[in-house]
Protein backbone atom coordinates (compact mmCIF):
# COMPACT_ATOMS: atom_id res chain seq x y z
CA UNK A 1 0.00 0.00 0.00
CA UNK A 2 2.88 2.19 1.07
CA UNK A 3 4.38 2.14 -2.21
CA UNK A 4 0.94 2.36 -4.19
CA UNK A 5 0.64 5.77 -2.42
CA UNK A 6 4.13 7.11 -2.97
CA UNK A 7 3.55 6.09 -6.68
CA UNK A 8 0.56 8.45 -7.00
CA UNK A 9 1.99 11.00 -5.36
CA UNK A 10 5.37 10.78 -7.62
CA UNK A 11 2.94 10.72 -10.86
CA UNK A 12 0.75 13.65 -9.08
CA UNK A 13 4.23 15.84 -8.69
CA UNK A 14 5.11 15.34 -12.26
CA UNK A 15 1.07 15.39 -13.84
CA UNK A 16 -0.21 18.02 -11.79
CA UNK A 17 2.08 20.72 -12.93
CA UNK A 18 2.13 19.71 -16.73
CA UNK A 19 -1.80 19.43 -16.37
CA UNK A 20 -1.74 23.37 -15.07
CA UNK A 21 0.97 24.20 -17.74
CA UNK A 22 -1.11 23.13 -20.79
CA UNK A 23 -4.37 24.99 -19.27
CA UNK A 24 -2.49 27.96 -19.51
CA UNK A 25 -1.16 27.24 -22.74
CA UNK A 26 -4.59 26.60 -23.89
CA UNK A 27 -6.50 29.78 -22.54
CA UNK A 28 -3.56 32.26 -23.66
CA UNK A 29 -3.96 30.52 -27.14
CA UNK A 30 -7.89 30.84 -27.49
CA UNK A 31 -7.56 34.76 -26.02
CA UNK A 32 -5.24 35.56 -28.34
CA UNK A 33 -7.10 34.01 -31.15
CA UNK A 34 -10.73 35.30 -29.95
CA UNK A 35 -9.26 39.19 -29.03
CA UNK A 36 -6.94 38.84 -32.72
CA UNK A 37 -4.13 40.02 -30.71
CA UNK A 38 -1.49 40.89 -33.29
CA UNK A 39 1.55 38.89 -32.79
CA UNK A 40 3.69 41.66 -32.21
CA UNK A 41 1.68 42.35 -28.94
CA UNK A 42 1.65 39.15 -27.90
CA UNK A 43 2.37 36.32 -29.62
CA UNK A 44 0.23 32.99 -29.51
CA UNK A 45 1.85 29.90 -28.08
CA UNK A 46 1.83 28.13 -31.62
CA UNK A 47 3.89 31.26 -32.97
CA UNK A 48 6.42 31.23 -30.62
CA UNK A 49 6.36 27.77 -31.92
CA UNK A 50 7.03 28.45 -35.36
CA UNK A 51 9.23 31.27 -34.46
CA UNK A 52 11.52 28.90 -31.75
CA UNK A 53 11.36 25.86 -34.71
CA UNK A 54 12.25 27.99 -37.44
CA UNK A 55 15.27 29.87 -35.41
CA UNK A 56 16.66 26.40 -33.80
CA UNK A 57 20.18 26.26 -34.47
CA UNK A 58 20.93 30.21 -33.73
CA UNK A 59 19.14 29.55 -30.61
CA UNK A 60 20.82 26.49 -29.97
CA UNK A 61 23.89 28.13 -30.37
CA UNK A 62 23.46 30.55 -28.20
CA UNK A 63 22.27 28.41 -25.46
CA UNK A 64 25.45 26.90 -25.60
CA UNK A 65 26.79 29.86 -24.88
CA UNK A 66 24.64 31.30 -21.98
CA UNK A 67 24.84 27.77 -20.46
CA UNK A 68 29.12 27.54 -20.79
CA UNK A 69 29.12 30.83 -19.20
CA UNK A 70 26.36 29.96 -16.22
CA UNK A 71 28.04 26.43 -15.78
CA UNK A 72 31.54 27.87 -15.64
CA UNK A 73 30.00 30.93 -13.21
CA UNK A 74 28.71 27.96 -11.42
CA UNK A 75 31.70 26.08 -11.05
CA UNK A 76 33.52 28.76 -9.90
CA UNK A 77 31.51 29.90 -6.93
CA UNK A 78 30.89 26.30 -5.67
CA UNK A 79 34.88 25.33 -5.53
CA UNK A 80 35.70 29.37 -4.09
CA UNK A 81 32.95 29.78 -2.14
CA UNK A 82 33.48 26.15 0.00
CA UNK A 83 36.95 27.20 0.24
CA UNK A 84 36.10 31.11 2.09
CA UNK A 85 33.24 28.90 4.13
CA UNK A 86 36.56 26.55 4.99
CA UNK A 87 38.66 29.41 6.14
CA UNK A 88 35.56 31.12 7.97
CA UNK A 89 34.63 27.65 9.93
CA UNK A 90 38.50 27.75 10.76
CA UNK A 91 39.17 31.25 12.43
CA UNK A 92 36.31 33.41 14.00
CA UNK A 93 38.46 36.13 13.64
CA UNK A 94 38.76 35.78 9.86
CA UNK A 95 35.45 35.36 9.69
CA UNK A 96 34.62 38.41 11.64
CA UNK A 97 36.57 40.79 9.93
CA UNK A 98 35.67 38.88 6.12
CA UNK A 99 31.89 37.77 6.25
CA UNK A 100 30.87 41.68 6.23
CA UNK A 101 32.13 41.74 3.15
CA UNK A 102 30.75 38.59 1.75
CA UNK A 103 27.25 40.41 2.50
CA UNK A 104 28.40 43.59 0.48
CA UNK A 105 29.01 41.27 -2.37
CA UNK A 106 25.63 39.84 -2.09
CA UNK A 107 23.28 43.17 -1.32
CA UNK A 108 25.08 45.27 -4.75
CA UNK A 109 23.02 44.57 -7.65
CA UNK A 110 24.78 43.14 -10.43
CA UNK A 111 23.53 45.41 -12.79
CA UNK A 112 25.13 48.14 -10.82
CA UNK A 113 28.92 46.23 -11.15
CA UNK A 114 28.59 44.29 -14.26
CA UNK A 115 29.06 47.48 -16.05
CA UNK A 116 32.96 48.50 -14.31
CA UNK A 117 33.52 44.33 -15.04
CA UNK A 118 32.84 44.35 -18.56
CA UNK A 119 35.26 47.94 -19.25
CA UNK A 120 37.79 46.49 -16.91
CA UNK A 121 38.22 42.97 -18.15
CA UNK A 122 39.00 42.78 -21.73
CA UNK A 123 37.89 39.22 -22.33
CA UNK A 124 33.75 39.72 -22.93
CA UNK A 125 33.43 35.43 -22.16
CA UNK A 126 35.58 36.12 -18.84
CA UNK A 127 34.05 38.90 -17.68
CA UNK A 128 30.29 37.28 -17.91
CA UNK A 129 31.63 34.61 -16.10
CA UNK A 130 33.09 36.87 -13.28
CA UNK A 131 29.77 38.52 -12.99
CA UNK A 132 27.37 35.29 -13.23
CA UNK A 133 29.79 33.81 -9.85
CA UNK A 134 30.44 37.11 -8.16
CA UNK A 135 25.97 36.81 -7.97
CA UNK A 136 26.40 32.72 -7.29
CA UNK A 137 28.82 33.02 -4.50
CA UNK A 138 26.87 34.23 -1.94
CA UNK A 139 24.36 31.21 -1.13
CA UNK A 140 27.35 28.47 -1.33
CA UNK A 141 29.80 30.83 1.41
CA UNK A 142 27.01 31.38 3.95
CA UNK A 143 25.17 27.98 3.29
CA UNK A 144 28.30 25.85 4.02
CA UNK A 145 29.69 28.43 6.49
CA UNK A 146 25.99 28.00 8.51
CA UNK A 147 26.55 24.48 7.61
CA UNK A 148 29.81 23.65 8.98
CA UNK A 149 29.10 25.45 12.07
CA UNK A 150 25.65 23.45 12.64
CA UNK A 151 26.82 20.51 13.93
CA UNK A 152 25.03 18.43 16.84
CA UNK A 153 26.44 19.30 20.26
CA UNK A 154 26.24 15.95 21.48
CA UNK A 155 28.04 14.22 18.48
CA UNK A 156 31.00 17.29 19.22
CA UNK A 157 30.70 16.20 23.16
CA UNK A 158 31.10 12.40 21.64
CA UNK A 159 34.11 13.26 19.52
CA UNK A 160 35.84 15.43 22.33
CA UNK A 161 35.25 12.38 25.15
CA UNK A 162 37.00 10.06 22.17
CA UNK A 163 39.92 12.02 21.90
CA UNK A 164 39.22 13.02 18.42
CA UNK A 165 41.73 15.46 16.57
CA UNK A 166 40.55 18.71 14.80
CA UNK A 167 41.09 17.01 10.96
CA UNK A 168 38.77 13.50 12.38
CA UNK A 169 36.32 16.18 13.77
CA UNK A 170 36.31 17.89 10.40
CA UNK A 171 36.11 14.92 7.99
CA UNK A 172 34.14 12.65 9.75
CA UNK A 173 31.48 15.04 11.41
CA UNK A 174 31.65 19.03 10.33
CA UNK A 175 31.87 17.94 6.74
CA UNK A 176 29.05 15.96 6.62
CA UNK A 177 26.65 17.72 8.75
CA UNK A 178 27.16 20.34 6.48
CA UNK A 179 26.33 18.62 3.44
CA UNK A 180 22.40 19.18 3.52
CA UNK A 181 23.01 23.31 4.11
CA UNK A 182 25.36 23.20 1.22
CA UNK A 183 23.23 20.90 -1.13
CA UNK A 184 20.42 24.04 -0.34
CA UNK A 185 23.01 26.33 -1.36
CA UNK A 186 23.86 24.93 -4.46
CA UNK A 187 20.38 24.63 -5.63
CA UNK A 188 20.38 28.61 -5.21
CA UNK A 189 23.08 29.20 -6.80
CA UNK A 190 22.87 27.45 -9.96
CA UNK A 191 19.47 29.54 -10.56
CA UNK A 192 21.49 32.60 -9.50
CA UNK A 193 24.59 31.50 -11.86
CA UNK A 194 21.92 31.46 -14.56
CA UNK A 195 20.31 34.79 -13.85
CA UNK A 196 24.02 36.26 -13.23
CA UNK A 197 24.73 35.64 -17.12
CA UNK A 198 21.77 36.41 -18.27
CA UNK A 199 21.84 40.17 -16.90
CA UNK A 200 25.72 40.44 -17.67
CA UNK A 201 24.84 39.83 -20.93
CA UNK A 202 22.21 41.96 -20.98
CA UNK A 203 24.43 44.73 -19.62
CA UNK A 204 27.55 43.87 -22.38
CA UNK A 205 24.76 44.28 -25.02
CA UNK A 206 25.18 44.41 -28.56
CA UNK A 207 28.36 46.02 -27.68
CA UNK A 208 30.10 42.82 -26.58
CA UNK A 209 30.92 39.23 -28.45
CA UNK A 210 27.12 38.69 -28.28
CA UNK A 211 25.63 35.47 -28.84
CA UNK A 212 23.97 34.12 -25.58
CA UNK A 213 20.34 33.47 -25.12
CA UNK A 214 19.86 37.55 -23.82
CA UNK A 215 21.64 38.51 -26.91
CA UNK A 216 19.00 37.06 -28.99
CA UNK A 217 16.09 38.45 -26.95
CA UNK A 218 17.76 42.29 -27.36
CA UNK A 219 18.14 41.34 -31.16
CA UNK A 220 14.84 40.07 -31.30
CA UNK A 221 13.28 43.22 -29.33
CA UNK A 222 15.34 45.60 -32.20
CA UNK A 223 13.52 43.75 -34.98
CA UNK A 224 10.36 43.38 -33.05
CA UNK A 225 10.49 39.67 -33.49
CA UNK A 226 8.49 39.23 -30.68
CA UNK A 227 7.94 35.52 -30.95
CA UNK A 228 11.57 34.92 -30.88
CA UNK A 229 11.75 36.64 -28.25
CA UNK A 230 9.01 35.01 -25.72
CA UNK A 231 10.87 31.26 -27.60
CA UNK A 232 14.37 32.63 -26.06
CA UNK A 233 12.70 33.36 -22.81
CA UNK A 234 11.37 29.77 -22.78
CA UNK A 235 14.68 28.21 -23.46
CA UNK A 236 16.47 30.38 -20.15
CA UNK A 237 13.16 29.28 -18.45
CA UNK A 238 13.65 25.20 -19.11
CA UNK A 239 17.49 25.71 -18.33
CA UNK A 240 16.69 27.00 -15.01
CA UNK A 241 14.13 24.05 -14.40
CA UNK A 242 16.87 22.08 -15.36
CA UNK A 243 19.86 23.06 -13.43
CA UNK A 244 17.33 22.83 -10.45
CA UNK A 245 16.04 19.46 -11.39
CA UNK A 246 19.74 18.26 -11.66
CA UNK A 247 20.90 20.16 -8.03
CA UNK A 248 17.99 18.13 -6.42
CA UNK A 249 18.94 14.73 -7.84
CA UNK A 250 22.64 15.53 -6.83
CA UNK A 251 21.16 16.04 -3.39
CA UNK A 252 18.64 13.15 -3.14
CA UNK A 253 21.48 11.22 -4.20
CA UNK A 254 23.84 12.18 -1.57
CA UNK A 255 22.18 12.67 1.38
CA UNK A 256 18.14 11.47 0.51
CA UNK A 257 18.96 8.26 2.24
CA UNK A 258 19.29 9.72 5.77
CA UNK A 259 18.09 13.67 5.42
CA UNK A 260 14.84 14.38 6.83
CA UNK A 261 14.63 17.38 3.79
CA UNK A 262 13.99 14.05 1.68
CA UNK A 263 11.38 12.40 3.90
CA UNK A 264 8.91 13.00 1.73
CA UNK A 265 10.83 11.40 -1.70
CA UNK A 266 11.32 8.20 0.48
CA UNK A 267 7.45 7.46 1.16
CA UNK A 268 7.20 8.18 4.54
CA UNK A 269 8.34 11.55 6.98
CA UNK B 1 27.05 -18.54 40.78
CA UNK B 2 29.09 -16.13 38.65
CA UNK B 3 27.32 -12.72 39.82
CA UNK B 4 27.38 -14.30 43.04
CA UNK B 5 31.06 -14.54 42.64
CA UNK B 6 31.46 -11.31 41.48
CA UNK B 7 29.24 -9.21 43.77
CA UNK B 8 31.24 -10.89 46.54
CA UNK B 9 34.51 -9.60 44.93
CA UNK B 10 32.69 -6.09 45.11
CA UNK B 11 32.04 -6.39 48.54
CA UNK B 12 35.46 -7.56 49.05
CA UNK B 13 37.19 -5.06 47.15
CA UNK B 14 34.48 -2.36 48.72
CA UNK B 15 36.32 -3.38 51.83
CA UNK B 16 39.88 -2.91 51.14
CA UNK B 17 39.69 0.79 51.41
CA UNK B 18 42.86 1.70 50.65
CA UNK B 19 42.22 0.59 46.69
CA UNK B 20 42.75 3.39 44.63
CA UNK B 21 38.87 4.97 43.41
CA UNK B 22 38.14 4.71 39.73
CA UNK B 23 37.15 8.14 40.05
CA UNK B 24 38.51 10.44 42.83
CA UNK B 25 36.71 13.96 43.59
CA UNK B 26 38.35 16.03 45.75
CA UNK B 27 36.27 19.15 46.73
CA UNK B 28 35.43 19.81 43.47
CA UNK B 29 33.11 22.58 42.87
CA UNK B 30 32.00 24.41 39.56
CA UNK B 31 30.94 27.89 39.39
CA UNK B 32 29.46 28.54 35.52
CA UNK B 33 30.80 31.62 34.09
CA UNK B 34 27.44 33.47 34.12
CA UNK B 35 27.93 33.27 37.92
CA UNK B 36 25.41 30.08 38.44
CA UNK B 37 26.48 28.55 41.35
CA UNK B 38 26.38 24.51 39.67
CA UNK B 39 28.03 22.79 42.72
CA UNK B 40 29.20 23.11 46.03
CA UNK B 41 32.94 21.39 46.80
CA UNK B 42 31.75 17.40 46.28
CA UNK B 43 33.91 14.86 47.78
CA UNK B 44 33.05 11.18 46.14
CA UNK B 45 35.30 8.32 45.69
CA UNK B 46 33.37 6.00 42.79
CA UNK B 47 35.05 2.47 43.60
CA UNK B 48 35.65 -0.45 41.15
CA UNK B 49 33.17 -2.57 40.31
CA UNK B 50 30.54 -0.76 42.14
CA UNK B 51 27.58 0.84 40.43
CA UNK B 52 26.43 4.17 41.67
CA UNK B 53 23.55 6.33 40.77
CA UNK B 54 23.01 10.01 40.79
CA UNK B 55 19.63 11.84 41.66
CA UNK B 56 17.99 14.54 42.78
CA UNK B 57 16.09 17.11 41.80
CA UNK B 58 16.90 19.61 38.50
CA UNK B 59 19.40 22.01 39.31
CA UNK B 60 21.49 20.04 41.85
CA UNK B 61 23.83 19.53 39.35
CA UNK B 62 23.98 15.74 39.14
CA UNK B 63 24.99 16.09 35.48
CA UNK B 64 27.59 18.88 36.34
CA UNK B 65 28.88 16.41 38.37
CA UNK B 66 28.85 13.48 35.64
CA UNK B 67 30.38 16.07 33.41
CA UNK B 68 33.23 16.83 35.49
CA UNK B 69 33.74 13.21 35.44
CA UNK B 70 33.64 12.85 31.31
CA UNK B 71 36.60 15.79 31.65
CA UNK B 72 34.02 17.48 28.83
CA UNK B 73 33.83 20.35 32.03
CA UNK B 74 36.26 21.26 34.14
CA UNK B 75 35.61 21.64 38.19
CA UNK B 76 36.18 25.76 38.41
CA UNK B 77 38.08 24.63 42.04
CA UNK B 78 39.45 21.13 43.48
CA UNK B 79 40.50 18.17 41.46
CA UNK B 80 39.67 15.15 39.87
CA UNK B 81 41.70 12.10 39.59
CA UNK B 82 41.36 9.18 37.49
CA UNK B 83 42.24 5.85 38.59
CA UNK B 84 44.66 7.82 40.72
CA UNK B 85 45.91 9.89 38.09
CA UNK B 86 45.12 12.87 35.76
CA UNK B 87 42.50 12.67 32.64
CA UNK B 88 45.28 12.00 30.25
CA UNK B 89 46.70 8.69 30.78
CA UNK B 90 43.24 7.49 30.60
CA UNK B 91 42.29 5.28 27.69
CA UNK B 92 45.20 3.19 28.28
CA UNK B 93 44.56 -0.40 29.01
CA UNK B 94 42.44 -0.82 32.38
CA UNK B 95 41.82 2.89 32.69
CA UNK B 96 39.49 2.96 29.68
CA UNK B 97 36.09 4.69 29.88
CA UNK B 98 32.99 5.08 27.58
CA UNK B 99 30.20 7.89 27.92
CA UNK B 100 26.52 7.34 27.20
CA UNK B 101 24.65 10.68 26.50
CA UNK B 102 21.02 11.45 27.53
CA UNK B 103 20.38 11.10 23.72
CA UNK B 104 21.85 7.86 21.63
CA UNK B 105 23.76 10.97 19.77
CA UNK B 106 24.10 8.66 16.70
CA UNK B 107 25.45 10.36 13.13
CA UNK B 108 22.33 10.12 10.99
CA UNK B 109 24.65 9.46 8.00
CA UNK B 110 25.89 6.35 8.87
CA UNK B 111 25.55 2.91 9.42
CA UNK B 112 24.44 1.31 12.66
CA UNK B 113 27.82 -0.54 12.04
CA UNK B 114 29.71 2.70 11.13
CA UNK B 115 28.24 4.54 14.79
CA UNK B 116 29.78 1.74 16.66
CA UNK B 117 32.95 1.46 15.20
CA UNK B 118 33.59 5.29 15.30
CA UNK B 119 35.55 5.47 18.83
CA UNK B 120 37.91 2.96 17.02
CA UNK B 121 38.25 5.00 13.86
CA UNK B 122 39.26 7.35 16.15
CA UNK B 123 41.85 5.59 17.51
CA UNK B 124 42.95 4.48 14.15
CA UNK B 125 42.65 0.71 15.10
CA UNK B 126 42.82 -1.56 12.03
CA UNK B 127 39.42 -1.96 10.14
CA UNK B 128 39.27 -5.71 10.40
CA UNK B 129 39.71 -6.24 14.44
CA UNK B 130 37.15 -3.03 14.74
CA UNK B 131 34.68 -4.81 12.74
CA UNK B 132 34.92 -7.68 14.94
CA UNK B 133 34.28 -6.23 17.76
CA UNK B 134 31.70 -4.00 16.55
CA UNK B 135 30.16 -7.45 15.62
CA UNK B 136 30.38 -8.61 19.49
CA UNK B 137 28.98 -5.21 20.94
CA UNK B 138 26.01 -5.28 18.41
CA UNK B 139 25.67 -8.81 19.61
CA UNK B 140 25.66 -8.13 23.28
CA UNK B 141 23.15 -5.89 22.76
CA UNK B 142 20.63 -7.91 20.78
CA UNK B 143 20.73 -5.84 17.48
CA UNK B 144 22.58 -8.26 15.50
CA UNK B 145 21.82 -8.37 12.12
CA UNK B 146 21.32 -4.67 11.74
CA UNK B 147 24.71 -3.38 10.95
CA UNK B 148 23.72 -1.66 7.31
CA UNK B 149 20.81 0.12 9.28
CA UNK B 150 20.53 4.01 9.69
CA UNK B 151 19.63 5.33 12.88
CA UNK B 152 16.15 6.65 11.49
CA UNK B 153 14.92 3.03 10.24
CA UNK B 154 15.08 2.22 14.52
CA UNK B 155 13.05 2.92 17.61
CA UNK B 156 14.24 4.91 20.42
CA UNK B 157 15.33 2.10 22.25
CA UNK B 158 16.92 0.12 19.97
CA UNK B 159 19.08 3.33 19.11
CA UNK B 160 20.02 4.02 22.75
CA UNK B 161 21.21 0.31 22.46
CA UNK B 162 23.16 1.21 19.41
CA UNK B 163 24.83 4.04 21.65
CA UNK B 164 25.51 1.29 24.71
CA UNK B 165 26.92 -0.48 21.84
CA UNK B 166 29.24 2.28 20.58
CA UNK B 167 29.97 2.23 24.34
CA UNK B 168 31.20 -1.37 24.57
CA UNK B 169 33.11 -1.47 21.71
CA UNK B 170 36.02 0.03 23.42
CA UNK B 171 36.21 -2.41 26.28
CA UNK B 172 35.83 -0.09 29.11
CA UNK B 173 36.20 -0.06 32.71
CA UNK B 174 34.21 2.90 33.87
CA UNK B 175 30.63 3.77 31.93
CA UNK B 176 29.35 6.90 32.60
CA UNK B 177 25.92 7.32 31.62
CA UNK B 178 23.59 10.56 31.79
CA UNK B 179 19.93 10.05 32.15
CA UNK B 180 20.30 7.30 28.95
CA UNK B 181 17.37 5.92 29.06
CA UNK B 182 15.07 8.99 30.48
CA UNK B 183 13.50 9.28 27.00
CA UNK B 184 11.47 5.88 26.61
CA UNK B 185 9.03 4.31 27.22
CA UNK B 186 8.52 2.81 31.33
CA UNK B 187 8.91 -0.73 29.43
CA UNK B 188 11.90 -0.48 27.16
CA UNK B 189 13.66 1.47 30.00
CA UNK B 190 12.97 -1.49 31.93
CA UNK B 191 14.03 -4.19 29.91
CA UNK B 192 17.73 -1.83 29.27
CA UNK B 193 17.53 -1.21 32.78
CA UNK B 194 17.71 -5.48 33.27
CA UNK B 195 20.46 -5.52 30.54
CA UNK B 196 22.70 -3.28 31.20
CA UNK B 197 22.63 -4.76 34.96
CA UNK B 198 23.89 -8.27 33.08
CA UNK B 199 26.69 -6.11 31.04
CA UNK B 200 27.57 -5.05 34.54
CA UNK B 201 28.10 -8.04 35.94
CA UNK B 202 29.67 -10.34 33.18
CA UNK B 203 31.97 -7.45 32.46
CA UNK B 204 32.48 -6.16 35.95
CA UNK B 205 32.59 -2.78 34.86
CA UNK B 206 32.20 -0.07 36.92
CA UNK B 207 28.98 2.69 36.03
CA UNK B 208 28.20 6.01 37.17
CA UNK B 209 24.68 6.73 36.18
CA UNK B 210 22.31 9.80 36.50
CA UNK B 211 18.95 9.15 36.72
CA UNK B 212 15.72 10.81 37.88
CA UNK B 213 13.96 8.13 38.40
CA UNK B 214 13.90 6.25 42.28
CA UNK B 215 12.50 2.92 40.83
CA UNK B 216 15.84 3.09 38.47
CA UNK B 217 18.07 4.03 40.67
CA UNK B 218 17.16 1.39 43.43
CA UNK B 219 16.73 -1.42 40.74
CA UNK B 220 20.38 -0.80 39.52
CA UNK B 221 22.38 0.73 41.95
CA UNK B 222 24.64 -0.63 45.18
CA UNK B 223 25.07 2.84 45.89
CA UNK B 224 23.23 5.89 45.23
CA UNK B 225 24.45 9.65 46.05
CA UNK B 226 20.93 11.88 47.04
CA UNK B 227 21.97 15.56 45.49
CA UNK B 228 20.01 19.00 46.71
CA UNK B 229 19.71 21.79 44.11
CA UNK B 230 20.12 25.61 44.57
CA UNK B 231 23.55 25.43 45.41
CA UNK B 232 23.88 21.94 44.25
CA UNK B 233 25.62 19.44 46.34
CA UNK B 234 25.29 15.76 47.46
CA UNK B 235 22.43 15.57 50.42
CA UNK B 236 23.11 11.94 51.30
CA UNK B 237 24.56 8.72 50.14
CA UNK B 238 22.69 5.50 50.55
CA UNK B 239 23.52 1.82 50.05
CA UNK B 240 21.12 -0.37 48.06
CA UNK B 241 22.07 -3.97 50.09
CA UNK B 242 19.43 -5.72 47.78
CA UNK B 243 20.46 -9.13 46.72
CA UNK B 244 21.74 -9.94 43.22
CA UNK B 245 20.34 -11.20 41.16
CA UNK B 246 18.19 -8.51 40.36
CA UNK B 247 15.60 -9.59 38.42
CA UNK B 248 11.40 -8.75 37.52
CA UNK B 249 10.74 -10.41 40.73
CA UNK B 250 12.91 -8.00 42.96
CA UNK B 251 10.71 -5.17 41.25
CA UNK B 252 7.88 -7.11 42.77
CA UNK B 253 9.66 -7.57 46.21
CA UNK B 254 8.37 -5.70 49.66
CA UNK B 255 12.13 -5.34 49.91
CA UNK B 256 12.50 -3.04 46.34
CA UNK B 257 9.11 -1.39 47.55
CA UNK B 258 11.01 -0.15 50.99
CA UNK B 259 13.89 0.81 49.58
CA UNK B 260 12.08 2.95 47.10
CA UNK B 261 10.20 4.43 50.25
CA UNK B 262 13.60 4.76 51.73
CA UNK B 263 15.28 6.94 48.82
CA UNK B 264 11.82 8.67 47.86
CA UNK B 265 11.96 10.30 51.23
CA UNK B 266 15.06 11.24 51.23
CA UNK B 267 15.00 12.67 47.89
CA UNK B 268 11.90 14.84 49.03
CA UNK B 269 14.05 15.83 52.33
CA UNK B 270 16.54 16.58 49.80
CA UNK B 271 14.16 18.78 47.63
CA UNK B 272 12.82 20.86 51.28
CA UNK B 273 16.67 21.47 51.37
CA UNK B 274 16.80 22.90 48.25
CA UNK B 275 18.10 26.60 48.23
CA UNK B 276 18.17 27.01 51.85
CA UNK B 277 21.69 26.31 52.39
CA UNK B 278 22.90 29.98 52.86
CA UNK B 279 24.85 32.02 50.51
CA UNK B 280 22.93 29.42 47.87
CA UNK B 281 20.68 32.05 46.48
CA UNK B 282 20.87 32.56 42.68
CA UNK B 283 23.11 35.73 41.83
Amino acid sequence: MKTATANFDSTLRLAGPIAVGVILLVVWQVLCTINEVPIYLFPKPTDIWTSFAANLPSLLRALSVTLMVTLQAFVVAVVVGTAIAFVFNQSRLIEACLFPYAIILQVTPIVAISPLIIILVKDTRLALTMCAAIVALFPIISNTTLGLRSVDPGLVNLFRANKASRLQTLVRLRIPSALPYFFAGLRISSGLALIGAVVAEFVAGTGGMGSGLAYEILQAGFQLDIPLMFAALALITLVGIALFAVMSALSNWAIGSWHESHAEERGHG
Amino acid sequence: MAHLALSRKVENDMALAPETPVIDVRSAEKTFPNGFRGLEPVDLRVEPGEFLTLIGPSGCGKSTLLGMMTNLLKPSAGEMRWWGGSFDQTGTAGKSLSIVFQDATLMPWATIQANVRLPLDLARTPRGEADERVRQALEKVGLAGFEDRLPRQLSGGMRMRVSIARSLVTEPNLLLMDEPFGALDEFTRNKLDSDLLDLWREKGLSIVFVTHSIYEAVFLSTRVVVMAARPGRISKIIDIDAPWPRDEAFRGSPRFAALCAELSRELREASEMSGTMAGGARP
